[in-house]
């Protein structure tokens, strides 16, 4: 499989993705300019963290504007994988690839450290790799994560099982004390309804070396190499109800 | 045509930063402040009549100004 990474004026974290997925992982990764309107044959794009366009208006509100979210928003319909991380995030809210949006941090300060997620779902391309209520350690860095959405939108995202990622404590329990931004009912990532695209705050790309501090965000890109050639994984396997 | 436009968060949705301008103001006296939200502000000329002008701005503030998931917005149309 290919991947590529866009690169928005203002992104920052596009290079350590791409060490990430070509020097760490051995993944064949090409980078995608914002001009560009070919993906140039890639199986999974990601829009990395950063500042596109300076935050100006709001967090990705310009970035979708880009030539290259054309095809991105094209290549989603006809289902292919497109992964948004932290500002790619805010990007796909703002596009309407993902529901709800991203604000101010509940506390007003920019955060940056190390937070907990528990894996919600596992009937994703991008967790199929990892098991029910797997709790991973992954960095965070942004001044607007806060996610919300309307109650109608919230109750469909529980409904269809589209939580993928919530902020818990070290035992994995959900907690107000572990959520670093004020995001409604803790959450830290979503996919959307077709479970091609998936948002997340946190940043997996920086959590693939024990150097760097972890390894666990390695598991959600080895999940879609693992979906792109082996097939999406069963629907039986996501927490149970309840857990 | 000028045009003024404000977009401010919906009233359900947490403003942190109204919050905290809020507590500065009860913090120098001004207690009878409540309810405060902080937004923004755009000025910008357009050209054409004002009923076109108006039908012109309402479509930016959809696509672009605002976003209407956790936004809100009003905008005056004048010389």
């Amino acid at each position: 499989m290919r991947w590529g990474v866009v690169t928005f004026p203002g992104s920052l974290d596009n290079n350590d993705t791409l060490y990430a997925l070509e020097q760490v992982l051995g993944e064949v990764a090409v980078p995608l300019w914002h001009k560009d309107r070919a993906l140039h044959g890639v199986d999974c794009v990601v829009l990395p963290g950063g500042f596109s366009y300076g935050d100006y208006l709001r967090a990705g509100a310009l970035a979708r504007f880009s030539p290259v979210m054309d095809s991105v928003v094209r290549f989603a319909a006809d289902g292919g994988l497109v992964f948004g991380i932290c500002n790619g995030f805010q990007v796909l809210c703002e596009t309407g690839l993902l529901p709800g949006a991203l604000i101010r941090n509940r506390g007003l300060s920019f955060v940056c450290r190390t937070v907990h997620c528990r894996v919600e779902e596992t009937n994703t391309p991008f967790t199929r790799g990892c098991s029910p209520a797997d709790v991973l350690a992954l960095p965070i860095k942004h001044g607007e994560g806060c996610y919300v959405a309307d109650a109608q939108t919230l109750q469909e995202l529980e409904d269809n099982r589209q939580i993928v990622l919530r902020y818990v404590d070290s035992a994995g329990r959900t907690t107000e004390a572990a959520n670093p931004n004020g995001s409604l009912r803790n959450i830290a990532g979503i996919v959307n309804a077709r479970r091609n695209v998936f948002g997340l705050m946190p940043h997996p790309e920086h959590a693939c070396e024990a150097l760097c501090g972890g390894v666990d965000g390695a598991s959600l890109f080895r999940s879609v190499r693992a979906t792109l050639t082996e097939g999406l994984p069963t629907p039986a396997a996501s927490v149970p109800p309840g857990l | 045509m000028r045009a003024k436009v404000y977009v401010t968060l919906k009233s359900g949705v947490l403003d942190p930063a109204g919050k905290a301008i809020e507590h500065a103001l009860h913090t120098l006296g001004f207690e009878e402040a409540h309810d405060v939200r902080l937004g923004k502000y755009i000025e910008l000329r357009v050209e054409g009549d004002p009923e076109r002008a108006s039908v012109r701005i309402d479509d930016m503030c959809r696509k672009l100004f605002a976003n209407g998931v956790i936004e809100d917005y009003r905008f005056e149309v004048g010389e």
